[in-house]
């Protein structure tokens, strides 16, 4: 299956990155990793790509990197369906104090937008 | 959007504190009280009560993944809430949990509040004495900003939750997030 992740710098999506990986090499998946520009993010995009990398190597998962700009989801959805991949994945959202679920705006709006499958990793 | 505007200016007007005991609207006697209060002998039995409670709760009134759907979970969570530093009532029907509501503290002192009535018990007005009770436990231990989030198609909730002074401050995603300002002076 051809994969778009996308990663904004959140921990849950370094958490979906680490799952994604595992499935990857599990499924034979054909990984590709997206750097987003998340405005909820503290981490900026050059640093998560940092990390993107350095995981990949320790994965040895050959999956490609790209940089998307402007915004995330809209950008994420356009490489999906341009390129024609099979399913968008994310990270499944953060947890409140509560332990309540709580999705990120990035998946909220790639879930109502996208045409492509969307897969929440948890 | 700032930190204040997640809660309303004026507080609430006050609440009762627990214990309670008052007759539901199937005329059940029950009692409201803080973990570790109610009539079971001691808190470890009150835990297992609680767990009981969630372990047959119905998968349909899961708000945002909680109560978690194992009994393994239910126990981690429930750990995670009943420390010193929450307020957590529970309401009991003899020697059982009927309903348990909670003010967790976030990051920025304040509040998340969740409750939750077993559907064993549900529809006689115990959510509503629950939530009046577990505010008044608030402010009496100095909680002033309470904030929940609820899933937009919830009505029983989100009404509920406005019939004792909370209001909505953030209608953007998929949930609706809600805030109540307390006035911990009041007695």
């Amino acid at each position: 299956m051809k994969v778009l992740l996308g990663i904004g710098g959140s921990p849950d999506s370094f958490r979906a990155l680490s799952t994604g990986l595992e499935r990857a090499r599990a499924a034979g998946d054909e990984l590709t990793v997206a750097i987003l520009e998340n405005p909820e993010s503290d981490v900026d995009p050059a640093e998560v790509e940092a990390r993107v990398r350095d995981e990949l190597k320790a994965s040895a998962v050959d999956a490609s990197v790209r940089r998307l700009s402007g915004d995330p989801g809209g950008a994420l959805i356009k490489l999906a369906e341009a390129e024609h991949f099979d399913a968008i994945a994310l990270g499944g959202g953060q947890e409140s104090p509560m332990g309540k679920i709580r999705l990120g705006s990035i998946a909220e709006f790639v879930i109502l937008n996208s045409s492509v499958t969307v897969i929440l990793l948890r | 959007m700032t930190a204040d505007d997640r809660f309303p200016d004026t507080p609430a007007a006050p609440f009762p504190t627990p214990p309670e005991t008052f007759i539901d609207g199937a005329d059940r006697e029950v009692t409201i009280a803080g973990y570790g209060d109610g009539p079971p002998a001691d808190r470890e039995t009150e835990f297992e009560r609680l767990v009981e409670m969630y372990t047959t709760f119905d998968p349909e009134d899961r708000a945002q993944g909680i109560p978690p759907g194992r009994e393994d979970r239910v126990r981690d969570w429930l750990e995670h809430l009943l420390i010193e530093d929450a307020v957590n009532l529970i309401a009991w029907i003899d020697a059982s949990a009927a309903g348990h509501a909670t003010l967790v503290p976030d990051v920025e002192e304040a509040y998340e509040l969740a409750i939750f009535v077993h559907q064993d018990y549900q529809h006689a007005g115990i959510g509503k004495e629950l939530i009046r009770c577990l505010l008044g436990e608030g402010a009496r231990r100095g909680v002033e900003r309470v904030w929940l989030t609820v899933e937009r198609w919830n009505e029983v909730a989100i009404s509920l939750y406005h019939a004792v002074g909370f209001e909505t401050t953030n209608a953007e995603s998929f949930e609706i997030e809600m805030g109540l300002r307390l006035d911990p002076s009041a007695d």
